[in-house]
């Protein structure tokens, strides 16, 4: 099989995973914020906030993330013209283009991704036993104490496999960026798709093998993570 | 979830109502003010203006752009999850087999899938068709990509489905002398059908979803493809995206209603209490499996 095409200076393929890496750090770090936040505002006692936390997740997990992406670069930013970098007149108008659509990206990628974060946080709330938040109450603790020194410590901790099974999904969806011309791996892998056609084998093994690497670590790490760290009951 | 939800917090006494009540007007006042921001940047834009909108009430724009494209949105997410189903069947049970050369390449196939992105999966499976046939087919890119993906999601989904089935089953069903392939399509895989069924109809959520990847790279026209060219012939790119994100909204919540139906029913069926049981750890992999795909 022919893998020339990694030594070819027109194709930088360690800098298009970089590009991958880079998204899926910003996302990851963004989602697990807003979806930490979401989830408490899920099952915190105030009725209206409940009540938009619930609209929010179920609105836009259910919008496919292509809309979504798609959505922030001609709605967002043509439409609307919101700005994420600062345009200088005259200079070099593909870097703003660039950084401007990839801090759009990852604005899409965190409005989606945080969704699943607050399912899957929520669910480890669900798993700490009731009585355990009764006793908590029974001594006297007030709803963010019990959240705090009860029930959340637990609940992260069995929360660590759904939150890698999240971040996964997230390093796959960043491909997604591509919609947007973000110059991540799946953009690359096109490009080289349509000059070198004859080798598409040898360029679809090198691009699988590339996220088989991104992910498979992450996933067996904190699998053994959550292992150990599970609450037995 | 409401009661669950409950037990972290008392029924509220007078102090408590009050504080619910001062947070809950300043969270509605900062959320009704979020929402007349938007609506005026909107107007100042010009957005809101009749004729942006009027082309929905248009039936040209439906029967031209949007029905045909939501059309074949549903095409291929039909026709993947058919075949998908089938391949995900075999290759669950594959990985249960106590035969390790059956087994490890089932597993191998399913990792390495599961792990791919399915726009890159899209993408190679229309130049493979290419290739192979000599003509391109977006069609065909899709609905093989997304099989590759929902064959090996579905397979997790099978496998889990089969361990979930208590283990008196198995030893019955070979006390009574059945064949391991008997035991396998008599008794084991027709409670698994029911038991995975909710976890299918949600996993049709992800492929309706993923459908709209087709639009990006290989040039499916589907739903989404199709709004943007309607977009472009109407001028009114943000009332049309809002329109087909509402569509898929309705399409996938219809679907996650009836899978819960499903699973409500198919519980109450098998007799409540003790194989409630055996449905848990069915419900806790689908919620695993769902985590965040496109």
């Amino acid at each position: 099989m022919d893998f020339s095409f990694l030594s070819d200076p027109r194709y930088d393929v360690l800098g298009a995973f970089w590009m991958t890496i880079q998204l899926t750090f910003w996302s990851a770090i963004g989602s697990f914020v807003l979806g930490v936040l979401l989830a408490g505002m899920r099952v915190c006692p105030v009725p209206i906030m409940r009540g938009f936390a619930t609209a929010y997740v179920n609105i836009v997990r259910n919008i496919p993330l292509t809309v979504i992406i798609i959505m922030m670069s001609q709605v967002l930013y043509s439409q609307l013209g919101l700005m994420l970098a600062v345009r200088e007149p005259g200079v070099n108008p593909q870097g703003f283009l660039n950084s401007q659509n990839f801090r759009l990206a990852v604005l899409g990628f965190i409005l989606y991704t945080s969704t699943f974060v607050c399912e899957a946080v929520r669910s480890g709330i669900n798993t700490v036993p009731p009585g355990q938040a009764e006793a908590a109450r029974a001594i006297g603790l007030k709803f963010t104490q019990v959240l705090r020194i009860i029930v959340l410590p637990q609940a992260v901790r069995a929360v660590i496999a759904p939150l890698a099974s999240v971040l996964i999904a997230l390093t796959k969806n960043t491909t997604v960026a591509s919609a947007i011309g973000v110059a991540e791996a799946s953009l690359l892998m096109n490009t080289l798709f349509e000059n070198e056609a004859d080798k598409f084998l040898a360029i679809f093994i090198v691009f699988a093998l590339g996220f088989v690497i991104l992910t498979l670590p992450v996933g067996l790490i904190l699998g053994w993570v959550a292992k150990k760290a599970a609450v037995r009951r | 979830m409401s009661d669950k939800a409950t037990v972290l917090y008392d029924h509220p006494g007078p102090r408590a109502k009050r504080l619910n009540l001062v947070i809950s007007v300043i969270f509605a006042a900062v959320l009704i003010a979020g929402i007349w921001w938007v609506i005026d940047i909107l107007a100042g834009k010009g957005q809101l203006t009749a004729a942006k909108w009027s082309p929905f009430l248009e039936g040209q724009n439906w029967t031209t752009y949007l029905l045909p494209g939501l059309l074949n949105t549903l095409k291929a997410a039909a026709i993947s999850v058919v075949i998908a189903l089938p391949i995900g069947a075999l290759l669950g049970i594959a990985r249960l087999s106590d035969h390790a050369w059956i087994r490890v390449p089932a597993g191998i196939v399913v990792e390495f899938f599961r792990a791919i992105p399915v726009l890159i999966l899209m993408s190679f499976s229309f130049l493979l068709w290419f290739e192979v046939f000599g003509f391109s087919s977006p069609l065909a890119g899709v609905v093989i990509g997304l099989v590759l993906y929902n064959g090996s999601v579905l397979a997790e989904i099978f496998r889990a489905g089969i361990l979930s089935l208590p283990r008196g089953q198995t030893e019955a069903s070979l006390a009574i002398g059945l064949g391991k392939t008997q035991m396998m399509t008599n008794v084991l895989l027709p409670q698994a059908l029911t038991a995975m069924l909710p976890a299918v109809v949600s996993q049709l959520v992800v492929v309706v979803k993923d459908t709209a990847l087709g639009g990006i790279l290989v040039g499916y026209v589907e739903l989404r493809r199709m709004a943007g060219t309607s977009a472009s012939n109407y001028q009114n790119l943000l009332p049309t995206y809002v329109v087909i994100a509402v569509i898929y909204i309705l399409l996938n919540l219809a679907l996650g209603f009836l899978a819960s139906y499903l699973e409500k029913r198919l519980r109450t069926r098998r007799g409540g209490g003790r194989r409630g049981g055996a449905a848990e750890p069915m419900a806790v992999t689908t919620a695993k499996l769902n985590t965040g795909g496109v």
